[in-house]
């Protein structure tokens, strides 16, 4: 598979930061700013900060929404999200009064339970995260730390082949992999060299 | 478990980074872009990115500088000098800051805190507070700008979480670049009234130092001169902090 890399960008928070990631990495990529610059990409990265509805507003109006859904579910690309752009593979989130997301992965989006744990939200910082294994994963110890910043979480319907977890108040999905299609809640573009290494592993599958 | 964090601190003055005493006596200390290639190789936690001079002069952070930065830098990045509106905050996210931090408009205009953490969010607004002892030994919140801050430090503090910023630096004016200890009880007094992390600077001599600093109620430790003058580096702290049972990101 070619290695052309295609970065979501739908306005939401800085998306540079994953660019500046993949050509230190040494590998090219395209931001995708119409639904149309998904077609000439190999992988696809979907990263995002902010509000799930305000995403999912977006997404609808630029019909990426069922761009992503046809590359990913027809086209058989692969897609990482990351963050936001993780949640927003999910069937619903229940922020500002809830929305439905692409149904990628089965599962919803809700505030994170740590909320009631006495732990402060929005959960910032280096925190280990624990897998099991995985394309995202390899040469990364499970334990490794990767930086957050997040205030709702994934709550998955079923458990996909791997999951990683971290913990903070309770224990919460950091990511997944389920076949072609991957989450992290945490930021690799942030993470140092661990995060390159994950970022580098997901190119090169 | 969140780790407590190490963060080097590069000060700039324009385009050269710089290191003070006291706020005062500087050497100029180089090219910022090969300082934080240094920082970015040792896998630090976070860097900090500060024009001392930005405010006084009525300048702001160079951009390109913060640009250059940022393509060398894979980890949380927080930058500030001279901030001092929305269009500011939002020009240097897009340069690559995670997080920027404010310190004499705060003061001039503590609504804009406020303003800043609702439109980009509280993780991105980070409060700098700069601490100096008065003659009769008080603590007293120092402003670069020399005008009268009409609040003391701990109403200053509380204000500061109020209005709805991330993270607090506290910076020990008098400790500055002297590298000779830090000043605990005020880390100790600042952080027991507010529940936000607060970054505690100034005085670092030794690594042993920043577990004092954590023990004290730091959520994370950061410095300047230790790791520009001498050999120690920000993971010789956290083998200390590690090592006293402190949970930190090896």
């Amino acid at each position: 598979m070619g290695s052309l890399i295609g970065i979501v960008n739908i306005g939401l928070g800085n998306i540079d930061s994953v660019g500046r990631a993949v050509r230190y990495l040494g590998y090219e990529f395209k931001l995708c700013e119409v639904p149309g610059d998904l077609d000439s990409v190999d992988k696809i990265i979907f990263p995002g900060v902010g509000s799930f509805r305000a995403a999912v507003a977006i997404l609808a109006e630029t019909t990426f929404d069922e761009a992503i859904k046809d590359q990913v579910l027809k086209g058989n690309k692969p897609i990482l999200g990351i963050c936001l752009g993780m949640q927003l593979l999910a069937q619903h989130g229940s922020e500002d009064g809830g929305a439905d997301g692409l149904g990628l992965i089965g599962g919803h989006v809700e505030l994170h339970r740590g909320a009631l744990e006495g732990v402060s939200i929005p959960h910032i910082g280096w925190n280990d995260v624990h897998h099991q294994g995985g394309e995202l994963y390899k040469g990364i110890e499970s334990g490794t730390c990767f930086y957050f910043v997040h205030s709702y979480e994934l709550l998955l319907d079923s458990v996909p082949p791997y999951v990683a977890t971290a913990n903070h108040g309770v224990d919460f999905i950091a990511g997944f992999e389920a076949g072609h299609i991957f989450g992290v809640q945490f930021h690799p573009e942030k993470s140092q060299e661990k995060g390159l290494q994950l970022l580098r592993n997901y190119i090169e599958y | 478990m969140l780790k407590h964090r190490v963060i080097p601190i590069v000060l700039l003055d324009g385009y050269s980074v710089v290191k003070t005493i006291n706020f005062d006596t500087r050497r100029n200390l180089g090219n910022p872009i090969t300082v934080a290639r240094i920082y970015n190789s040792r896998n630090v936690d976070e860097l900090i990115l500060l024009d001392i001079n930005a405010s006084k002069s009525g300048e702001k952070i160079d951009e390109f500088t913060v640009a250059e930065v940022a393509s060398e830098c894979f980890m949380p990045l927080a930058v500030g000098g001279g901030l001092r509106s929305a269009e500011d905050i939002s020009r240097i996210l897009s340069k690559g800051a995670d997080k920027v931090v404010l310190n004499s408009i705060a003061l001039e205009n503590p609504d804009f805190i406020a303003d800043g953490a609702s439109r980009f969010g509280a993780q991105c607004i980070v409060v700098s507070i700069d601490v100096k002892k008065n003659g009769a030994g008080q603590y007293t919140v120092y402003s670069h700008s020399g005008k009268d801050v009409r609040y003391s430090l701990l109403d200053w503090v509380k204000e500061v979480e109020r209005k709805g910023a991330g993270e607090i630096v506290l910076n020990s004016v008098d400790n500055d670049g002297c590298m000779e200890g830090c000043d605990l009880e005020l880390v100790r007094s600042v952080s027991s009234c507010v529940k936000i992390p607060v970054i505690a600077v100034g005085g670092v001599k030794e690594p042993s130092d920043a577990v004092g600093l954590i023990r004290s109620g730091a959520a994370a430790v950061a410095a300047s001169s230790i790791f520009h003058f001498t050999s120690i580096t920000p993971n010789d702290l956290k083998d200390e902090m590690l090592a006293a049972g402190l949970p930190v990101r090896r």
